[in-house]
């Protein structure tokens, strides 16, 4: 096996040394009765060769995004990564480390992770960040814990023009008793205001997504207002891709800011891995789940990085854990903050502007053909929009798939009452010609 | 390795230690351009609902070649395991082969999106379901869920899961026992998943104690948590009684994968008795940690565990694969399906190795862990001196008694022989613990080096102690002070005129 460098003969001086004639003879600890009396039901191994030839085989019959243009969004994005990223994240001393529980030679990824919870807090307008989450919908049902021990309540209000598989991950998170989940209606698209007014009291958090899940943008003056009032923590998920044209949350008075990391410098792989990212306000630091790292000296003075605040984590507090999260997503994060300095704040701000102007460019047409309508009229977007399809729209979306086009997605899959509405993404990515001969091809069925 | 020259880490630019990407921030420097707005431009204000960005991000102004530059010299002042000998116990910190690096960036994998029609993505569900197959055969669990992101994410699910089955049976439980040995994200994970908690004590030997075990155990008792081999690197001989006393209340048995790497192809927590399980693919099956993850951690199950793992779950139906959610499913734990890239380096690496190939991992990782025992015993107490599966645990207390030198210090001396320290402080039964997990892809050479320092620094522990109290010298920074960090934490960049 290649990745044994032990040869047969120095196998022998090993068991010489360690006092044994067989290998099997230190398995005899296990007892007799749960042995594996055969070899494991697994293909042979295989060459690198053979290897890359049968994965290349698996591959081909996908459909990747450079074969296809793509309108896919809800809640992750084909955004373009540059170059520099992939060479940072293929750097060995990064990707082979372990979680840098020995400072003095994990400098470089406590610095990075530093220099991560500092655009961070910088996108988000919050005090803190922590080192990265598994994915947005974790951070966010994170974030309801957090609420829950701070305000010392159970019940969440959740808007319910969150992602519907955010919800459900939340949902999942509450079954074990300690949450309970409120859902406050949507009209038009954006969260009710009246119907969040009635469900606040008691609330340790309101919860909602900006842009939502349908792409829309939501009254947070109002919902921070709402959260105030019934004394509720206000956490707002957010697409950082998009902290370039949009406000920061905590102009609307956000205590918790989440959201998934994927659209900054990870590849969409399937949904994952991308990261979670979770910021806050100072105030709620010693509740935070997760790693953070802090900037030190060491004993020479030196500046240096290092892992802080563990008292909160689960290997000293163990059951009495701010989270039982050790893994985190730190390699994923570290690609956004490359992503990030390399496009700068100018930079940031003018994919958001391509992503907002193509996106408005595209509805516009779509609607212009006759063939769609806006499923929420009047509720602003930033780069993803919801429609409603004239005629059969799974039969639209198979026939534009054979002329190369991904087109949007199909919301009955989450609801009945979506049947027919097609949600749309547009990045940076789309050309004006692609766009241009979507609407022609769409307008000719 | 060298045994002598130290951690080939550190920048010589005295200037560059600490220096943010931010302090090297020029006005209007420029990395990445943007092809020129080919649709009309949009008054954003308007578009926005007058919610449009006034300040921008303070975020660094840099070229491309800063960028470089930067990480260049930030991936020099860390270390990896291409670095050098990382044995780290329960970290499982092998060699990742280069070829999943290659395999999960083909187009087909990383460049689909999670919603696009199924009949596009045959080729990675078929890989996912090909997963789901290895890791039941391996484990004798047959049905599994890829999704969690992390061990302790699995930990969360797989509890949930177990939650979930007995109130199906209408029956409420409270706690969950766990042994005095067990990893921190056992008793965080309880806690989450809204049990309490009880630890249940070892044995002189290491193990559970079966009396302490039986005694704790009742119907209001939900599961029991165990690692196998445990985090002493041994083999709980008792481990069929464990099970079936914990059956024996109605209470299922959750086994922590994060040793999985000494029994494969030898034995399988299924044939155990374990209801359910966790992987670490980021051990076991070589998928690198990434300075902290992405790791995975899918949860394999029994059957009648199985209609409450969370959806969706791969299946090969007459119409190909398909994405179904199990009949009572927990519900997701997270969105989409998993951190696919790193389940297809895991797929990846098991088709290399193959099932033979995964036995002799095993062996070759307990063989290789059981000569550094057998190297280091004399110089250092052995609290458990019974064979090791594929690690062990030392302890510094000769050290800390006779020379004043304490375990943290023997660990910080080991940086300057180019060596990551081993997991220190942990078992937490085990005083001033040294926890030493070699793996199998390391030779000889490595070994003996590594034992050779070792034993070179319990000798200048008795001749020199205070050269161990100023360890390390060789490394990029030396010792932090760490109560600093505390007591007046800096967590992000502040710019001069700023905060």
């Amino acid at each position: 096996m290649r990745f044994i460098p032990v040869t047969p003969a120095q196998q022998a001086e090993m068991l010489r040394a360690v006092g044994v004639s067989t290998i099997d003879d230190l398995f005899d600890v296990i007892p007799e009765a749960v042995r594996l009396r055969r070899p494991l039901s697994l293909p042979d191994g295989l060459s690198e060769l053979e290897l890359i030839r049968d994965l290349q085989a698996l591959a081909a019959k996908d459909l990747d995004s450079s074969r296809v243009v793509s309108l896919l969004g809800a809640g992750c994005y084909d955004h373009f990564i540059p170059s520099i990223v992939d060479a940072v994240v293929s750097k060995p001393e990064f990707f082979t480390a372990y979680t840098p529980y020995q400072p003095e030679i994990s400098q470089g990824t406590l610095q990075a992770i530093f220099e991560y919870q500092s655009m961070i807090c910088q996108l988000t307008g919050m005090d803190v960040s922590n080192a990265s989450m598994y994915d947005g919908a974790t951070a966010m049902a994170e974030a309801a814990y957090l609420a829950a021990s701070v305000t010392k309540r159970r019940k969440v209000v959740v808007a319910d023009t969150v992602h519907p598989e955010w919800l459900e991950t939340l949902r999942t998170y509450s079954l074990a008793g300690t949450l309970e989940i409120a859902t406050a209606a949507s009209r038009g698209g954006v969260v009710d205001a009246e119907s969040l007014a009635e469900s606040v009291a008691d609330a340790a958090a309101v919860i909602v997504a900006d842009p939502n899940f349908f792409g829309n943008l939501e009254d947070l003056t109002a919902i921070g207002g709402i959260a105030k009032s019934g004394g509720a923590l206000l956490v707002v998920a957010v697409n950082p891709m998009l902290a370039g044209v949009l406000a920061p949350p905590s102009e609307y008075g956000a205590d918790v800011v989440v959201g998934e990391g994927q659209p900054l410098g990870n590849a969409m792989s399937f949904g994952g891995p991308g990261f979670g990212f979770f910021a806050c306000k100072s105030d709620y630091l010693r509740r935070m789940p997760g790693r953070i790292v802090g900037r030190t000296v060491d004993v020479d003075g030196r500046p240096a990085f290092v892992l802080t605040m563990q008292t909160r984590e689960q290997h000293i507090r163990r059951e009495k854990a701010t989270s039982n999260i050790c893994s985190n997503q730190a390699l994923c994060a570290l690609a956004a903050s490359v992503h990030l300095a390399s496009l700068g704040p100018a930079g940031l701000a003018e994919v958001g502007r391509a992503c907002v102007a193509k996106a408005h460019y595209l509805r516009d047409a779509l609607v212009e053909t006759g063939r769609f309508s806006p499923a929420f009229p009047d509720a602003p977007f930033a780069h993803e929009f919801a429609l409603a399809y004239v005629g059969n729209a799974r039969e639209m979306q198979e026939a534009m798939l054979e002329r190369g086009f991904l087109a949007g997605l199909e919301l009955s899959r989450f609801s009945p009452e979506l049947s027919g509405i097609v949600l749309f993404a547009v990045t940076e990515k789309r050309t004006r010609g692609e766009l241009d001969r979507f609407v022609e091809e769409v307008a000719s069925l | 390795m060298s045994g002598t020259k130290g951690v080939s880490l550190g920048d010589p630019r005295p200037a560059e230690v600490g220096r943010l990407i931010f302090e090297r921030s020029t006005a209007c420097a420029r990395c990445t351009e943007m092809p020129p707005l080919d649709v009309p431009e949009i008054d954003l204000d308007a578009a926005l609902a007058q919610r449009s960005r006034r300040d921008a991000p303070l975020l660094p102004e840099v070229t491309e070649v800063d960028l470089a530059r930067h990480y260049e010299h930030l991936a020099s002042v860390n270390f990896g395991v291409d670095s050098g000998f990382y044995p780290l116990g329960s970290c499982t910190m092998k060699y990742n082969p280069k070829v999943d690096e290659v395999a999960c960036r083909m187009p087909g994998f990383a460049g689909v999106h999670p919603y696009q029609p199924l009949s596009t993505v045959q080729g990675l569900l078929e890989l996912m379901h090909g997963l789901q197959e290895a890791l039941g055969e391996i484990s004798g669990l047959p049905h599994v869920s890829l999704q969690p992101a992390a061990g302790a994410h699995g930990e969360f699910t797989g509890l949930m899961c177990i939650r979930a089955y007995h109130e199906a049976n209408g029956d409420a439980r409270r706690r969950v026992l766990i042994p005095d040995s067990a990893h921190g994200t056992n008793p965080a994970t309880v806690a989450m998943c809204g049990y309490e908690v009880t630890t249940i004590p070892s044995d002189e030997r290491g193990g559970v104690d079966l009396d302490a075990l039986e005694a704790a155990l009742d119907t209001d008792v939900a599961a029991l948590m165990l690692t196998n081999p445990n985090t002493l690197g041994l083999f709980d001989e008792n481990i069929e009684r464990i099970t079936a006393f914990v059956h024996g209340v109605g209470a299922l048995a959750y086994c922590d994968g994060a040793n999985l790497n000494a029994i494969l192809g030898k034995a399988r927590p299924g044939d155990m008795g374990f209801d359910v399980m966790h992987i670490n693919l980021h051990k076991t099956f070589g998928t690198p940690h990434g300075g902290g993850g992405p790791g995975a951690g899918p949860v394999a199950v029994t059957e009648k565990v199985a209609p409450f793992l969370p959806g969706p779950v791969v299946v090969l139906s007459p119409e190909g694969f398909r994405l179904v959610a199990p009949e009572r499913s927990i519900g997701r734990v997270r969105s989409f399906y998993g951190n696919v890239g790193v389940l297809v380096r895991a797929y990846a690496y098991i088709r290399a190795v193959g099932g033979e190939g995964l036995r002799a991992v095993a062996e070759q990782a307990v063989l290789s862990a059981n000569y550094l025992k057998e190297r280091l015993k004399g110089a250092y107490d052995l609290p458990y001196d019974r064979p090791c599966m594929h690690e062990f645990v030392l302890s510094g207390r000769r050290q800390k008694r006779e020379n004043g030198v304490r375990t943290l210090d023997l660990a910080k001396r080991l940086l300057d022989y180019g060596v990551h320290p081993p997991t220190i402080y942990f078992p937490l039964i085990v005083e001033e613990a040294i926890m030493i997990e070699p793996t199998e892809t390391e030779g000889v050479e490595t070994l003996d080096a590594f034992a050779d320092a070792m034993l070179a620094i319990a000798e200048e522990a008795a001749r020199d102690p205070e050269a161990l109290h100023a360890a390390p010298r060789s490394t990029p920074v030396r010792r932090l002070d760490e109560a600093r960090a505390v007591k007046d934490p800096q967590l992000r960049y502040a710019p001069p005129c700023l905060d």
